[in-house]
């Protein structure tokens, strides 16, 4: 057991439980309750808890392959449940938690503007299912058990998209086509872990990596490999399984697009980064073949595709639905590089996206809850109604073209870079070529909020127009800064994200 | 008030049989298949033939949409405290063994607690279900369409 470092002592013991325990319980009041506001506290002290542990874990882990585990129930692993900490989930538990509560400031309003008064305590309950679920994936040493959170979250998930129907009923459909396919993408990944736990007989990850790696050429295994890829790829919208994200982004509540972009398949993408070199190993010339030949020519295809597709979309949320289809194919490149450099440039992009993805959506919620404004064209002229929110926006349009002192730049720097060590120079023009594509469909959001004269009455019912609550700005500007912080003192997100890179390619053997 | 007389009749005499029955399969699931999943199953079942026959509106009476509620969150929520309560003991997260001083009697109370809980949601949840479905009322009116 680490050192505490500012949690007691006996807490900092157990924070890797608490971290998915609080949500769940605290879940389960949210849903007894009728008030919307009681079921929003304790969503902001969960993720409040959440954090803390995070950020407790994380220091716990700084050092060289540390690595922090918890028997759950008193079972010792590899029989009983493990959670598991290191290096690299604990950059992604910081993230998901950290991200969480910004989402959560700015969740008062807009919630409470979007849904129901009297469903607003259910979702409520829904979002923090979904936010164990994805905590207990980036916690949890147990492939079973992984499979056990990834569907409780996405079950929260479901739920929490559906609740858009009050603005669009397509909200329904997005979500149903979300279920269907996020049901069969869990279904591949349960049956790969069947077939894991049938050559090895264990279902704890570490186990598994030691007793496959005693076994080379074992085609079970291999097949198993494939069936997780696909089941997980279909969760972190890896190309061309990305069909459910398009629609469930642009209809669910402004809130849930933000916390899911930033999260979601940040989540999914963290599973596929453990069973490809943690779990499986990297020597193995089936996951490397997988990763050069499969999964490469995806993630450019979807850098590419994407984007493409993003420049022809009317929606706002749904453009940026599809560059986030294309910065996943940016992570799963850097992913498909199977080199340290590309696996942490991966991860730097990961963490950077969550932020400017965060600031984007935000800022398209703040737009849609002063004027009620969702299409690209009723963006006209916000520059010059609400400038700071607009700024804001700037600059996570901007960390998402990758321009030079924002965040974006950074993780694009590093990936160009891992790739000429790996000698691809075609995918550094894939690279280059779908930041330009970047380019264009972010300059055409940002000339008509900027190039327009302010809109005289919004599209909210009766014209009138709302200011913007400081709940929406502090947490907006926190990422925007964020993206301006990072993109200039990168030291500390790369760090993190080489440690993440190290604990994925040389964990599991520790 | 005398329509369907038979079906009624042998329907208040079912309820009670389906009820003991789910019960039976809960307590009875650590020597033969089931536990509380099923029998979660069993006891909605009674709840919802007694609507089919006697209408939601004498099923509502019986058990109110809000209790359903109540009663599905607080399931999970006996589930959840069982293991805070081995936290609190300082033991790790749903490690029954602080329940009591004989380890194998403790594992057995915690997994009864824990059953208990899942019973309770269980059933709620497929009563708040058939409560949802059958309560729904068309959205679209006829002029609509």
């Amino acid at each position: 057991m680490t050192d505490a470092y500012f949690l007691p002592a006996a807490i900092v013991a157990h924070a890797p439980a608490l971290l998915v325990a609080v949500p769940l319980i605290l879940s389960t009041v949210a849903a007894a309750i009728p008030s919307g506001r009681a079921a929003w506290g304790l969503a902001f002290v969960s993720a409040m808890v959440a954090l803390l542990c995070a950020i407790e874990l994380f220091l716990g882990t700084r050092g060289e392959y540390a690595i922090i585990s918890y028997a759950m129930g008193g079972w010792e692993p590899p029989y009983g449940i493990e959670f598991r900490i290191d290096g690299l989930n604990a950059a992604l538990l910081l993230l998901l938690s950290s991200t969480g509560l910004l989402a959560l400031l700015f969740a008062l309003p807009s919630v409470a503007d979007e849904i129901d008064k009297r469903k607003q305590s259910l979702f409520y309950a829904a979002f923090l299912l979904c936010f164990a679920g994805l905590s207990g994936v980036a916690a949890t040493g147990d492939a079973f058990n992984l499979f056990v959170f990834l569907e409780i979250s996405s079950i929260g998930t479901y739920a929490i998209i559906a609740m858009g129907h009050q603005n669009d009923r397509r909200a329904l459909t997005a979500s149903f086509n979300y279920l269907v396919m996020g049901t069969i993408g869990a279904t591949f990944f349960v049956i790969g872990i069947g077939f894991l736990y049938m050559a090895t007989g264990t279902l704890n990850m570490a186990d598994i990596a030691q007793t496959i790696a005693a076994q080379p050429g074992n085609r079970v295994v291999e097949v198993g490999f494939a069936f997780i890829l696909v089941g997980v790829g279909l969760k972190a919208a890896l190309f061309p399984l990305h069909l459910w994200l398009p629609n469930a982004y642009a209809f669910a509540p402004n809130f849930v697009t933000t916390f899911l972009a930033a999260t979601a398949t940040k989540v999914a993408f963290y599973v596929i980064i453990r069973f490809s070199f943690d779990v499986f190993s990297i020597d193995s010339g089936f996951v490397q073949n997988t990763l050069t030949y499969v999964v490469t020519p995806l993630a450019i295809s979807g850098m590419i595709v994407a984007s493409l597709q993003a420049l022809f979309q009317s929606d706002a949320r749904r453009l940026l639905a599809y560059s986030s289809v294309a910065q996943v194919g940016y992570m799963l490149l850097g992913l498909g590089m199977a080199t340290a450099a590309g696996v942490a440039a991966g991860s730097l992009h990961l963490l950077n996206h969550a932020l400017m993805k965060g600031a984007l959506f935000m800022a398209l919620g703040a737009f849609a809850y002063c004027y009620g404004v969702r299409r690209i064209d009723d963006l006209k002229g916000l520059g010059q109604a609400m400038p700071f929110t607009s700024a804001a926006f700037t600059i996570g349009a901007l960390s998402l073209i990758g321009v030079p002192f924002t965040a974006g730049f950074v993780s694009k720097f590093y990936l160009i870079q891992a790739a000429l060590d790996n000698d691809w120079w075609w995918a550094v023009v894939a690279i280059l070529a779908a930041s330009v594509l970047a380019v264009f469909y972010c300059y055409r959001m940002l000339v008509t909020i900027w190039v327009n004269p302010a809109p005289t009455e919004g599209l909210l019912p009766n014209g009138h127009i709302r200011k913007v609550p400081l709940l929406i700005t502090v947490p907006l500007w926190v990422l925007a800064l964020a993206n301006l912080y990072f993109g200039t003192n990168a030291g500390f997100m790369v760090d993190m994200a080489q440690t993440a890179a190290q604990a994925a390619i040389n964990g599991g053997v520790s | 008030m005398s329509a369907h007389l038979i079906l009624r009749v042998v329907a208040k005499l079912l309820i009670p049989l389906i009820l003991i029955f789910g019960f039976y399969v809960h307590f009875h699931a650590k020597y033969a298949p089931g536990g509380a999943f099923q029998a979660g199953v069993i006891l909605a079942s009674a709840l919802i033939l007694y609507a089919l026959i006697f209408g939601m509106d004498a099923a509502r009476k019986a058990v109110p949409p809000w209790a359903a509620r109540v009663v599905l969150a607080l399931g999970a929520f006996i589930f959840a405290a069982v293991g805070f309560v081995s936290l609190f003991f300082g033991e790790n997260f749903l490690d029954y063994n602080v329940l009591l001083p004989t380890d194998y009697r403790a594992q057995y109370l915690g997994i009864i607690l824990v059953e208990i809980g899942v019973l309770m949601t269980v059933t709620a949840v497929i009563i708040a279900i058939f409560y949802a479905f059958a309560g729904r009322s068309p959205e679209i009116t006829d002029e609509d369409w």
